[in-house]
């Protein structure tokens, strides 16, 4: 039997929507396998990592609030995906949007409606800038715009590190290299007593559908996808390369700001070494899961929210690592990746036939 | 030439028997049988898409048949892969040469030698081949720095270097100028007289007519006839080739040109990256209804001309294009369109088109502005799929709707609509490049009466091509590119072809004779 | 304290050579065409396959060897997606980094803790430990592996056949193709290499330079290697030197911390530990910037690097 590849006349529509949840289910599959052959209990293992979170109402609220910074970042990152320029750099990007958020919040001290607002905006800002700089590299050098958005996040760490183990540090903090908190009334307001949803996550369920209507509809969405799917055919058809590069490493590193913002105005309230969780990397997972389509990022980010949720409870229940949820993550993002075959291609199965073969 | 009479009948070289391939909805050979002898220079005639390309893959081992036998000096053969086929004696030289840019000439033989050889011994039978056959090259060029007929001898010598006695020459003469193309044929002569055989894939008539001792016609497929060229006129030859008869070209009257529409005043544009070409001192100019062809070799700056000239590439000076008298050069391709200046280029994979994009989305890339499918930033779909159900209509675009992916058309459907699709725009300057590259016969011929009929209605039209026939058959006015320099202009009816073939060839080609 | 130059260079030359090991196969990968952004993660597997393997045997030429294979596998991992199933090599690449991480942290748990013999100098201490000769006899093997693998490389790229297919396929894969060349096998082959190399410079984090695992301990170093590539010109001899220079900078944030600029440089101990931290990372991104815009993208690089490739058609 030989695997023979048949291109489709046209992409299988029930197979962009079909291939991630395979590659979900896929992932649960192998998961439960391999924790069994390295002595855990897989099926638990599985079952809490991405099950449970769902069904037990009172993790809801945990999944809502990891949610909302993936779907953020991924949303931005989308666009640069489509378009075929790969900011990897998110989660630079993300630490300082939440440094300059912070560094509004930290030195103003009193609170209200214009103090959150601008304090949301510094993050915008922040990260925003931050991806300026891959973007001006990439154009007037040719850097390419991977390894530099990624060492950028290296640097954006010790950034992070020398600010709050010295000028930020709070002088009452016994010592601990992290910001004073902010005032009470600072925070974004709670969306439901009683639970820790923040307004944040009003924007992350909103922010999808916006970007849905620009990108199917606007000029600029047609440009976005002319440039990923065909440069040549984007300059022929009068759109500017430099300024796609711009907009969408601006975009993604103003989304992944803004979900800095949020997350430090919204929920933690203060700055420390901990404060990078990687979402700025997972939301690369969330953009592919989504297939770069903005609903899609919005219920993939909630897919890996999940995991994230679910790891946690893992790790107590049967005792794994934090980590291990992060190689579910790469799985998910390995399987959706290959099945985009699926989509473009049709897969037979032939019998090879044996013949004599010529000159031997 | 000579056959090989010595024996009372010699199994053939090469004899295929019902040789079936199919892709998805084509059937791209269907039962082809054929024979080739030694010493003999075998024609396979054949409009693009006739499947000639598909059989000799199968030849050459890089296609496996569905159906049907090869037969191999008379004993049955599987051919897996390549290395097997030149095993066997087969060797080939592509249409699209299979050489690496980078590299040097020396290495690129070694890659098409399949044992390792000790260093100098290849350098000397490298050198011994060259001679014998008049094909010089030096050995440590890198590829990149050659030109074309210089890498179309790569592929020979490298062919010869494997003594083949059967070897497939896919389109050779495409890219050569008329000079390189007789050269081309000595060579060939001299091979076949050594009793090696030559299986010479092309739809040039008059190149068969000169060269070969046996044609093989293929059409959708099929095998339609085997013939002898010689005695055959070319005309019959294309009608079963074409299978109908030939249509000619409808054109009203000729010489009744309006005011200057185009006009192009010393423009040079530098070359884009390491294997560009720059344009030199360009200077020409089209009037209403008047068919302006520019001819020359592959590679001599079309890209750069027809990018230029779209406005992808823009000019240093205002002046050095204009549009009905205004001043265009500084103006990128979607304020160009706004001055009335649609262009096609050469490759609709990707550049022309969008392969993923649907034949609707493909509309917006080009006719948003003209035709108003944008209303504050926001695309108006609906006129989209209008418009391209207007070009489908229009052009008989052979696809579904215009939902149609733009990669599931054939080429010359979707050359026909993006022909139309520029067209219907009512453009007052249309620059085209290779606009039948590909394509098939009765396209073509659709295609050429549109340009034809864009004219008539006041248009300039710029047609920018490889294929001499072509422009002799469509132009008023021809000049020729030869290293990013643009010849003086002739009348297509004054000019003489031997002027145009040296012209094509320029100084580059003498500098190649004597090397 | 003095300024110790013996103990600085034997510093510097650990330092590089990681990235050095790292930067080889990933050269060789790019050469084949592929683009695998997962050096990192390979990486990782090689650090704990490596310290994995030292513990259970403690063999550490074994352990060595074993970090080749774990990263080799990650490699093939890649290779089963890119190359098999023509996913996107970008997008494949980060996931085998974020696949490598999480991987070598779950492995890693039952090793918490425990220690190796370090893998160090296997001349006589008296050439060893000597007070000057150290500086030739002082280093773990895999110093002199890295340091013979670059004319070797260098010679197979240059002079062998299979380099010239091998570099064949990376600058054109269609015609290598049609010429009967095996496009995929290759570019497997060269993964497979490119991830045995980050195995092995994985297995000097957790083998040489501190005996021990630790989650992440790679720290950024296989994307400092993957722009050493770049730097490099997909040139041997300049990934060397490149290697070392980073080596240099990476030793300034050791010698900073330690408090080296005090007796040097007064003024230099203002500049806070952070900045020589981020110093290789913003040199990186200056040197790609002065690399990259005079070689108008790289001459050298090859033209199908990152580009997939289906053999139908």
């Amino acid at each position: 039997m030989r695997l023979k590849l048949e291109k489709r006349r046209e992409p299988s529509m029930a197979m962009v929507v079909v291939t991630p949840i395979l590659a979900v289910v896929l992932t649960m599959l192998i998961g439960i396998v391999v924790f069994d052959a390295i002595g855990i209990d897989g099926q638990r293992a599985v079952v809490d990592i991405f099950l449970t979170p769902l069904l037990a109402s009172y993790k809801w609220q945990d999944v809502a609030v990891k949610a909302a910074p993936l779907v953020l970042i991924a949303l931005g990152l989308s666009v640069g995906n489509r378009a075929q320029i790969w900011n990897i750099g998110a989660e630079g990007q993300y630490i300082i949007g939440a440094l300059c958020a912070a560094g509004v919040g930290l030195s103003v001290g009193s609170g209200g409606f214009l103090i959150m607002l601008a304090m949301v905006i510094a993050g915008v800002v922040g990260g925003t800038a931050w991806a300026a700089v891959p973007a001006w590299l990439r154009l007037r050098f040719n850097v390419n715009e991977i390894l530099s958005s990624l060492m950028l996040t290296y640097v954006a760490l010790q950034v992070l590190g020398y600010l709050v183990g010295g000028p930020w540090k709070d002088p009452n903090g016994r010592n601990f290299p992290a910001t004073a908190p902010l005032a009470p009334d600072q925070g974004l307001p709670i969306l439901v007593p009683g639970t820790t949803i923040h307004l944040g996550v009003l924007v992350a369920l909103i922010l999808p559908f916006v970007f849905w209507a620009i990108m199917a509809r606007s000029v600029f969405g047609y440009q976005i996808r002319v440039v990923g799917a065909a440069p040549h055919a984007a300059r022929h058809g009068g759109f500017d390369s430099r300024n796609t590069v711009w907009a969408s490493m601006l975009i993604g590193g103003g989304m992944a700001g803004l979900a800095g913002a949020l997350e430090f105005s919204g929920i933690l309230h203060k700055i420390d070494l901990g404060f990078p969780s990687g979402y700025g990397f997972t939301a690369i997972i969330v953009s592919f899961l989504g297939r770069l389509h903005p609903i899609g990022c919005l219920i993939a980010g909630i897919v890996l929210a999940v995991t994230f949720v679910g790891g946690q409870l893992a790790k107590t229940t049967v005792h794994i690592p934090d980590s291990t949820a992060g190689i579910f993550q790469a799985m998910m993002l390995f399987f959706i990746l290959a099945s985009d075959i699926f989509v473009r291609y049709r897969v037979r199965f032939t019998s090879s036939r044996a013949k004599p073969v010529a000159g031997e | 030439m000579s056959k090989d009479n010595a024996m009372p009948n010699p199994p053939p070289r090469l004899e295929l028997k019902g040789i079936t391939k199919h892709f998805p909805g084509v059937l791209a050979n269907d039962h082809v049988s054929m024979a080739v002898q030694p010493g003999e220079i075998h024609a396979l005639l054949g409009e693009n898409g006739a499947g000639k390309s598909t059989l000799v893959k199968m030849i050459y081992g890089i296609m496996q048949p569905d159906a049907g036998e090869i037969r191999w000096n008379g004993k049955p053969v599987v051919v897996p892969n390549p290395k097997a086929a030149r095993r066997l004696g087969i060797g080939m030289v592509f249409q699209h040469f299979s050489l690496f840019e980078a590299l040097t000439v020396m290495e690129n033989i070694a890659l098409g030698m399949d044992a390792r050889i000790p260093a100098r011994e290849p350098d000397a039978r490298i050198r011994a081949v060259m001679t014998q056959y008049g094909l010089l090259l030096d050995p440590g060029r890198i590829v990149s720095t050659l030109s074309v007929g210089e890498r179309q001898r790569i592929e020979i010598v490298r062919a010869l270097l494997l003594n083949p006695e059967l070897l497939i020459m896919d389109e050779p003469t495409s890219v050569l100028t008329p000079q390189e193309v007789d050269q081309l044929f000595v060579v060939l002569r001299q091979l076949a007289s050594e009793g090696r055989s030559i299986l010479y894939i092309s739809h040039k008539l008059h190149e068969i007519k000169a060269l070969c001792d046996t044609a093989t016609i293929l059409r959708g497929g099929k095998l339609v006839d085997r013939c002898d060229p010689r005695v055959e006129s070319s005309r019959s030859m294309a009608e079963k080739m074409i299978g109908g008869n030939l249509k000619d070209i409808q054109r009203g009257k000729l010489g009744n040109f309006g005011a200057e529409k185009l006009v192009v005043k010393g423009l040079s544009v530098p070359a884009e990256g390491p294997f560009g070409v720059a344009l030199k001192d360009i200077s020409f100019s089209v009037r209403a209804g008047e068919i302006f062809g520019i001819a020359g070799v592959a590679g001599n700056g079309q890209n750069a001309l027809l990018l230029a000239l779209s406005g992808e590439a823009t000019a240093k000076s205002h002046q050095a294009i204009s549009v009905d008298g205004a001043p265009v050069g500084h103006m990128r391709a979607r304020a160009r369109r706004g001055q009335g200046m649609a262009s096609v280029p050469e490759e609709r994979n990707g550049h022309a088109a969008v392969p993923v994009f649907s034949l609707a989305d493909n509309a917006v890339l080009t006719a948003r502005d003209r035709l108003g499918m944008v209303r504050s930033g926001l695309i108006d779909h609906r006129a989209a799929r209008t418009y391209a159900g207007e070009v489908i209509e229009a052009f008989s675009v052979k696809a579904t709707g215009p939902g149609a992916l733009a990669e599931s058309l054939s080429g010359g459907n979707l050359q026909k609509y993006i022909m139309g699709r520029e067209i219907l725009q009512k453009p007052q300057v249309l620059v085209v490049s290779q606009p039948t590259w590909g394509v098939d016969a009765g396209a073509a011929a659709a295609i050429h009466q549109a340009l034809v009929d864009l004219a008539a209605d006041g248009s300039a039209i710029v047609v920018i091509s490889q294929d001499l026939d072509e422009l002799l058959a469509l132009c008023d006015t021809l000049a020729v590119i030869n290293e990013g320099r643009l010849s003086r202009p002739m009348k297509v009816s004054e000019a003489r072809i031997e002027e145009i073939g040296l012209l094509m060839g320029g100084i580059h080609g003498e500098t190649t004779h004597a090397a | 304290m003095g300024f110790d130059v013996i103990a600085s260079f034997m510093t510097i030359v650990g330092l590089s050579t990681p990235i050095l090991l790292a930067g080889l196969g990933e050269m060789i990968t790019e050469k084949s065409g592929v683009l695998n952004l997962g050096v990192e993660g390979m990486m990782l597997l090689g650090a704990i396959g490596g310290f994995a393997a030292g513990v259970l045997t403690h063999n550490p030429w074994l352990a060595v060897v074993c970090a080749a294979a774990a990263g080799a596998m990650g490699g093939l991992l890649f290779g089963v997606f890119t190359l098999s199933l023509n996913s996107n090599q970008t997008a494949t690449g980060l996931a085998l980094t974020i696949f490598g991480t999480g991987l070598s942290s779950l492995l890693g748990l039952s090793f918490t803790g425990m220690i190796v013999m370090p893998f160090g100098s296997v001349f006589p201490v008296a050439l060893a430990r000597h007070p000057i000769l150290q500086i030739i006899f002082g280093y773990s093997p895999i110093v002199y592996f890295a340091l013979i693998m670059v004319p070797l490389v260098a010679w197979f790229l240059r002079s062998t056949r299979a380099g010239l297919i091998l570099r064949a396929v990376g600058e054109n894969d269609r015609s290598a193709h049609s010429l009967g060349y095996n496009v995929i096998l290759v570019r497997y082959s060269a993964i497979a290499f490119g991830g045995a190399m980050a195995g092995i410079a994985g297995a000097y984090f957790s083998l040489v330079i501190t005996p021990m695992w630790a989650e992440r301990m790679t720290a950024g170093r296989g994307w400092i290697a993957l722009a050493l590539v770049v730097f490099a010109g997909w040139k041997a001899g300049r990934l060397l030197v490149g290697a070392y220079l980073f080596g240099v900078l990476m030793w300034l944030e050791l010698f900073a911390k330690a408090g080296g600029f005090g007796d040097v440089l007064p003024v230099a101990q203002i500049i806070p530990s952070q900045f020589w931290a981020a110093m290789p990372f913003i040199m990186t991104v200056v040197v790609l910037a002065i690399i990259s815009s005079r070689d108008k993208g790289g001459d050298n690089a090859p033209a199908c690097l990152g580009k997939p490739f289906l053999p139908t058609g």
